[in-house]
């Protein structure tokens, strides 16, 4: 077991408008190493597995503990976060790449900016009155809470969004993160007071409708939300509301 | 009609957003800069709760209590003032929170659900299972991002802080940063600058802190003149799990909901903990602090842990870890209050913690020294406050568990409108304003060229790393003089390698290595002042423990340490300030009576 190393390959790009190119490397093996240990060996030596000098791996990071939700790309094809994909559990050679359906700034780097703009569209917060002191929250419920939190979880890491077949430039498809989000908030009973604007930021074009059911979403959560679930909760609100409109007018 | 007042806030974590809050309720502009999207900052990895002395639990609790465990878990070297109006604040901040909708757990009766943490005998934590952090985060950035939409914050995230710019008053008027993907260097003025910039992990190599963590802004503005108080007073955490590319934090709630630490008496155990009979198991933190148990502070149960493996080597399996056990608390309670972690420990170690006991061992976690603040949380340089965890108030010589998200969401509080007062009575610009924006640019920009430029043979992460091993092995949980002189002569030798420091990537384009590079060398002067403290302070108080000189010295030590900088070679020089004890008279530190 001496000789034993971990192989890795990484689509790196230089810019947003470079083409992209492969690096392989081959770093001695020990144990408990994860992805991100990987760029950090090549940061401390950036050299390929051919002895050609390179530059060390851009990638976005944070907390190494997954719930930041930066760190995520596409290891062995699958959306997930590089800090928890352990080296031991991965076949090799590994292969590395950024998001495909986000554009790529640097190497691993993609901007996925247009999740927290969804999240500005469907008012993805609770309008709270002011600051000042006002006593305290509605009580909830610890069955409630348990639901929100479940939902709350969300990370932001855009997973659900890679691995979406209807999420791409055509459909304008929001994806799960931000219709679970509208959720959460049409759940809360100060939150709901928004939940009319909520729904109509979801119907029409690149809202709700546009899921195809893939299941993908739920598949790759790395916290598990229960992504599907919310997607035909918010379904039926939306639905419900468009009979409504429709009898309103 | 006066004009807006512009605040700048550099950091999005809970201090930072809280803060941006205040400002924009106020009326104020505020312009927000972060290096990760502010959702990514670190007060994320925050598991356990926050305080606040609540009382629904019928147990007499009072906010005077909170902050009597505060100061005494501080070993005294906190000012008071501060940390009695933050223990009065916490009740309505847990109110404004719970209104913001963190999904806080709940008692049957549908009230908040508290839990016991560390250095206290009350339940005072509120927490949202075992990511309390990231829930609070995520409030306070949803209340942000709606002050976005209304046009009230700008945020600048992927921007590097590089420094301040001050007048030829000395006032703070600006910033200079520089973004992340285009390189570009700008200044931005306001009237008033908050740092929220967080703690100092990476300067001790690998800390439960997040990448981000760098203390890269805190000491390019101690190089600027602002004071650096504390900077010896280190939290390592007692329970976190050693990793290769971090140490992952363990909650204190894993304990306060009923974890037991023990290591099996016989140190030639060789069967698994699960199948150590309990009669061979020597659960130390009760035996030695039978009142406090397992929730003494932090510093005393780094100081057991390691009493236990280095002292009486009965480390599991001869190795450098001990057990933290929740295998005796039913499944479904666990996944309840403390689902986050037992995840970071099943991910990331491969074993469940429902049913085998988590192996731990301290880890590098808090840095409760920072940048020097009055009660207004304003350093000494007009215009530019601090706030959170780069601040160094409040926690005096230790930190209490669940007090840091308090103490972040109060400095935000305190500081957002103050900074509004400040920028409504702001003179007059000075003729040459502008020619100090225009100096502080031109530095940079040449500290950007000579890097970009420079050839030699180091590489900056060997330097880091060499750094961290330095500083976690001679200045974290027990401290010599000798061997702080030995890591304070290795930094001066790293700093001399650093000017030959190589960069193998020389693009103008969202270059990490770069931007890595010019933080380590602000981390290497800051990491001058942490030993300097440490060596200075010839005595022991709370997280800062010397053989010998095992006993605190209030007669010679109950002051703030104040590092100034002397200049690139000369590094730092110190002071010393008396502490506020108006309130509580300091009196001996000991949890282990009955």
């Amino acid at each position: 077991m001496a000789n034993k190393t971990v192989q890795f390959k990484i689509k790196r790009q230089d810019g947003p408008n470079s083409q992209p190119y492969w690096d392989e490397f081959e770093i001695p093996y020990r144990l408990g190493l994860n992805v991100i240990s990987l760029f950090m060996e090549v940061a401390l030596n950036p050299v390929t597995r051919e002895g050609k000098q390179t530059t060390p791996v851009n990638y976005d990071s944070n907390c190494l503990e997954e719930v930041c939700g930066s760190c995520a790309m596409l290891i062995n094809g699958k959306a997930r976060m590089a800090c928890s994909a352990l080296v031991d559990n991965l076949e090799q050679p590994i292969q590395i790449e950024p998001f495909s359906k986000f554009p790529v700034v640097r190497d691993l780097q993609v901007d996925r900016s247009v999740l927290f703009e969804n999240l500005k569209a469907v008012q993805a917060w609770v309008p709270i009155d002011g600051t000042y002191d006002l006593g305290s929250g509605p009580r909830v419920l610890p069955q409630v809470q348990e639901q929100a939190y479940r939902l709350s979880q969300c990370m932001s890491c855009s997973c659900c969004m890679e691995a979406c077949p209807q999420f791409n430039e055509s459909t304008g498809f929001v994806g799960a993160a931000t219709i679970a989000q509208a959720r959460l908030f049409n759940m809360h009973p100060t939150g709901k007071v928004l939940k009319e604007e909520r729904l109509a930021a979801l119907m029409g074009d690149g809202g709700i409708q546009e899921c195809g059911y893939a299941q993908n979403c739920v598949e790759v959560c790395p916290k598990e939300i229960p992504l599907t679930k919310s997607i035909s909760d918010v379904g039926g609100q939306v639905m419900k509301k468009a009979v409504l409109d429709f009898f309103r007018v | 009609m006066a004009k807006t007042p512009r605040i700048i806030i550099v950091g999005g974590g809970l201090a930072g957003l809280s803060a941006a809050i205040k400002v924009a309720e106020a009326g104020g502009s505020v312009d927000l800069f972060s290096v990760v999207p502010v959702k990514r900052s670190h007060s994320v990895c925050a598991q356990g709760g926050i305080n606040s002395a609540k009382n629904l639990k019928g147990e007499g609790d009072s906010t005077w209590a909170h902050f009597d465990d505060t100061v005494y878990g501080g070993d005294f070297l906190a000012n008071q003032v501060p940390v009695k109006q933050m223990c009065e604040m916490g009740p309505s901040i847990i109110d404004l929170l719970d209104r913001m909708g963190v999904p806080f757990n709940r008692t049957q009766e549908g009230l908040l659900d508290f839990r016991r943490f560390g250095g206290t005998l009350f339940n005072r934590t509120a927490f949202a299972g075992a990511t309390t952090g990231q829930q609070l985060l995520y409030a306070l950035d949803e209340q942000v991002r709606r002050f976005e939409s209304e046009g009230k914050v700008r945020k600048f995230e992927y921007w590097e802080f590089l420094s301040s710019v001050i007048d030829s008053k000395g006032t703070c008027r600006g910033i200079c940063a520089m973004d992340l993907r285009t390189m570009e260097v700008l200044t931005f003025p306001a009237d008033a600058v908050l740092i929220a910039t967080g703690g100092i992990g990476a300067i001790f190599g690998k800390s439960t802190n997040s990448v981000v963590c760098t203390g890269s802004a805190q000491s390019a503005l101690y190089q600027q003149g602002a004071v650096y108080a504390n900077a010896e007073m280190i939290q390592v955490h007692p329970t976190a799990i050693p990793g290769e590319d971090k140490v992952r934090l363990m909650s204190e709630s894993a304990r306060g909901e009923g974890g037991r630490v023990w290591v099996p008496k016989n140190p030639k155990e060789t069967r698994a903990g699960k199948d150590v009979p309990e009669g061979e198991r020597m659960y130390f933190l009760e035996e030695w602090y039978p009142k406090y148990g397992n929730l003494v502070p932090r510093d005393i149960a780094t100081r057991a842990i390691h009493k236990v493996v280095h002292t009486l080597g009965l480390g599991v399996q001869g190795l450098p870890m001990v057990y933290l056990d929740l295998s005796h608390i039913d499944a479904a309670t666990l996944d309840k209050k403390l689902g986050g972690i037992l995840e970071i420990y099943e991910k990331f170690v491969g074993e469940d913690p429902r049913k085998v006991p988590m192996k731990i061992f301290p880890g590098m976690h808090y840095t409760m020294g920072g940048l020097w603040v009055d009660n207004d949380q304003q350093t000494n340089i007009p215009g530019l406050y601090a706030i959170g965890e780069c601040d160094y108030s409040i926690h005096g010589a230790n930190r209490l568990g669940a007090n840091s998200l308090l103490s972040c969401i109060y400095a935000g509080f305190i500081a957002g409108p103050h900074s509004m007062k400040y920028a409504a009575g702001l003179g007059a610009d000075p003729e040459d304003l502008q020619a100090s924006f225009d100096a502080e640019k031109k530095r940079q920009l040449e500290l950007n060229n000579h890097l970009i430029e420079n050839q030699g043979t180091e590489n900056p992460f060997q330097l880091w790393r060499e750094m961290g091993e330095t500083m976690s092995k001679n200045v974290t949980v027990t401290r010599y003089n000798d061997n702080i002189r030995e890591t304070e002569a290795k930094l001066v030798e790293l700093l001399e390698r650093y000017k030959k420091v190589n960069l193998s990537d020389r693009s103008m384009w969202s270059n990490q290595s770069f931007m890595f590079t010019r933080q380590l060398y602000n981390m290497l002067q800051l990491a001058r002042a942490v030993a300097m403290g440490a060596r200075l302070r010839d005595e022991s108080r709370g997280s800062h423990y010397k053989p010998d000189f095992p006993e605190r010295d209030d007669a010679n030590f109950l002051k703030t340490s104040m590092a100034r900088f002397a200049g690139a070679a000369e590094g730092p020089r110190f002071d010393w300030e008396p502490v506020d004890v108006s309130l509580i008279k300091p009196r001996p530190r000991r949890y282990d009576s009955k």
